[in-house]
């Protein structure tokens, strides 16, 4: 009994993601390489030849969705970690009402906030109507259906993921090793790059993992702020799915985003992991 | 874990550094007046309530106290991390109190280390000097000497995680002593330690101390550590200095009721002086007894406190003659303790008293539990204090 506890204790997580995670994706695959329509149904034929063509057809959205998603997670790291540093070593008894300001807004469902700051942000709206009227802003001005404002979304809406990895890592340096930096002639400038950053990168390493990826694949963002220049690729595989009702060629798609991520992160782990990282910031 | 194995080559480097013979001799620190305050909720508390002391050239000097003294509140306004609300810090003559730690001459052994989790041993060590962007031949040189004092010669590569508390104390002191720092701060560097190695320790560090010759100022809660490797002490409670001396000094003369409790274990007996004969005092200690005070500070009618180390005092079946204190009492306790026996006998007025007797050969001088026993000291071990 006692040897079986461990695989016991990792029994409903490993069901769970085998149901939920390993089945459709086997089912995925499958479907991915088969052809016909939804009106006669769908046959196994083992083309593969769709992947190479939904590659060709949507490569724009591809490389737009990869570059939204590495503009984004740049621009979160450099609020998040200003923010998570401050929480951090300036947070003083007050750490955890900072911390849950920066989750309050997942008390409001995802596509509801972003919704709200499509009429915020509206040509007509709260925002800009007024400094039109004013004069302050050209009548034509807008901020919707434009790249700033699918990436701003992208950037709020991940930003809290971000932030808490990087706090994390910073609670846990101790104030001591930063004094003693000091201590050894360090400056304030000088201790922060040679102590504080390097422990703190495994946080920006987490906290870009969980965001890049899911800004990457998202659509609901590109979908409610963006206009049609800037549909990326889980806008296509939706319309795949559920408009042009192209299973093969949505699975294909899915799968090949799913590739190209795996295949992104193992590289960024393998040239930038922790070990590494603090092993060039010791010199 | 054994013991550090002395390297001569590291301390002649560190002596050379060490000012011109010729200089006039300037105390290695100095405070004057220093207090600090702090606003705890919405209330002004005095963490240091003024402290004026100085600590000479080379000296192994102790902060000793119970937490919350003041002590390493006074080690880290030496070092810089804590500005005094008003008063002066200088080191080596100079004034430092507005000087940032980067920016002091001093290094500083933290409690619990502090070293750097992400860098190896040689790195850490070499922090200090890259900091001061010294030659990188001359680093490597300095780290290897050092490394070689603290006997991890063969261990640069490791972390610190990967070590020993005992290795990961050595590196904290060689990467505090390598940069010839003008004095060492040491907070409680041997807390974490077990008994055996934390005395193993003490003797090295004083070893390493005697080499470099440079000031060590010793932050401890533990009595017998500041004893063992100081030249002077200052005891501290509740934000002051109780008292400043020599370790023989403070446990033979404890100037206060403070100072007499915390170091080693010590007796308070307090009587009315009867009559002043003979260079001694003679208090009345019951109806039998009497307190003999060496001295001819009191005069008949004082009301004097006064301590004795458990280890003065006889314990005898008889009373015994001559210019002696001597009271009676009951023995309530006997502990064996190997090397000797601790008594506690109580007095008539139910003040106990704790006794060691030295366990000798013959065993003549034992007494049992219930025993009724006369204790009995010369007149220079009755030692009066200030209350």
């Amino acid at each position: 009994m006692k040897r079986l506890t461990p695989y016991l204790l990792i029994l409903p997580g490993g069901m769970w993601l085998l149901i939920f995670l390993v089945v459709p994706m086997v089912f995925m695959a499958s479907v991915s390489t088969q052809e016909g329509d939804i009106v006669n149904g769908f046959v196994q034929t083992f083309n593969v030849s769709v992947y190479g063509e939904a590659l060709a057809q949507y490569r724009t959205q591809f490389l737009r969705s990869v570059g939204y998603g590495l503009v984004a997670t740049v621009v979160s790291v450099a609020m998040a970690y200003p923010m998570a540093y401050w929480i951090a070593f300036r947070g003083g008894a007050r750490k955890s009402t900072y911390l849950l300001l920066v989750l309050l807004p997942f008390f409001v469902s995802f596509v509801l906030r972003t919704i709200s700051w499509k009429f915020l942000l509206a040509d007509d709206g709260l925002l800009l109507s007024p400094l039109k009227s004013t004069g302050l802003l050209p009548d034509d001005f807008h901020i919707l259906q434009t790249t700033t404002a699918v990436i701003g979304g992208l950037v709020y809406n991940y930003l809290p993921f971000m932030i808490l990895p990087i706090y994390v890592a910073l609670e846990r340096v101790d104030p001591r090793v930063i004094e003693a930096a000091q201590d050894l002639y360090a400056s304030k400038r000088e201790a922060f790059a040679k102590i504080v950053l390097p422990l703190s990168l495994p946080g920006v390493f987490a906290g870009v993992l969980m965001t890049f990826v899911p800004m990457t694949a998202d659509y609901v963002n590109a979908g409610i702020l963006g206009g049609p220049a800037n549909t990326m690729i889980g806008n296509i595989i939706q319309i795949e799915y559920l408009t042009n009702q192209d299973y093969p060629v949505a699975s294909a798609l899915s799968f090949t985003l799913m590739a190209a991520m795996l295949i992104g992160i193992f590289a960024y782990a393998r040239a930038l992991g922790t070990e590494n990282v603090l092993e060039a910031a010791a010199r | 874990m054994t013991e550090i194995q002395a390297g001569t080559e590291g301390a002649a480097g560190a002596a050379a550094t060490a000012p011109a013979p010729d200089s006039p001799p300037v105390p290695a620190i100095e405070l004057a007046g220093v207090v600090k305050e702090y606003l705890a909720h919405g209330e002004v508390v005095q963490a240091v309530k003024g402290i004026t002391m100085t600590i000479s050239e080379g000296e192994f000097f102790s902060l000793l106290g119970p937490s919350g003294c003041g002590k390493t509140t006074t080690m880290r306004m030496i070092a810089g991390f804590e500005d005094p609300s008003r008063g002066t810090v200088r080191l080596h003559g100079q004034d430092v109190t507005d000087v940032p730690p980067n920016k002091r001459d001093v290094n500083m052994v933290f409690q619990s280390y502090a070293l750097f989790p992400h860098m190896n041993v040689w790195e850490n060590v070499a922090f200090g000097l890259r900091r001061k962007k010294v030659a990188a031949a001359e680093i490597k040189r300095r780290v290897g000497e050092m490394l070689e004092i603290v006997d991890l010669t063969g261990r640069e590569k490791r972390r610190p995680r990967e070590m020993s508390g005992g290795q990961q104390q050595r590196v904290a002191l060689a990467r505090a002593l390598v940069n010839n720092p003008r004095a060492l701060l040491l907070d409680e560097p041997l807390g974490a330690l077990d008994l055996k190695l934390r005395q193993a320790m003490q003797i090295e560090l004083k070893r390493i101390q005697r080499e470099v010759g440079i000031t060590f100022v010793y932050v401890t809660h533990d009595q017998s550590e500041a004893l063992t490797m100081s030249d002077r002490i200052a005891v501290m409670n509740d934000g002051l200095v109780e008292q400043l001396a020599a370790p023989r000094e403070i446990y033979e003369r404890p100037a206060t009721a403070f100072v007499a409790g915390f170091i080693g274990t010590s007796n308070l007996l307090g009587g009315t002086v009867d009559r002043v004969a003979s260079g001694c005092a003679v208090l009345r200690a019951g109806d039998e007894g009497r307190i003999l005070v060496a001295g001819d500070a009191h005069r008949a009618g004082d009301d004097v406190t006064v301590t004795v180390r458990p280890e003065k005092i006889t314990i005898s079946a008889e009373e015994p003659g001559g210019e002696v204190s001597a009271v009676r009492g009951t023995v309530s306790e006997v502990v064996y303790l190997g090397l000797y026996n601790s008594y506690a006998v109580r007095l008539a007025d139910g003040a106990e008293i704790t006794v060691f007797q030295q366990n000798a050969l013959d065993s003549t001088s034992t007494a049992e539990r219930g025993e009724a026993v006369w204790l009995s000291w010369q007149p220079r071990h009755s030692y009066a204090i200030g209350s």
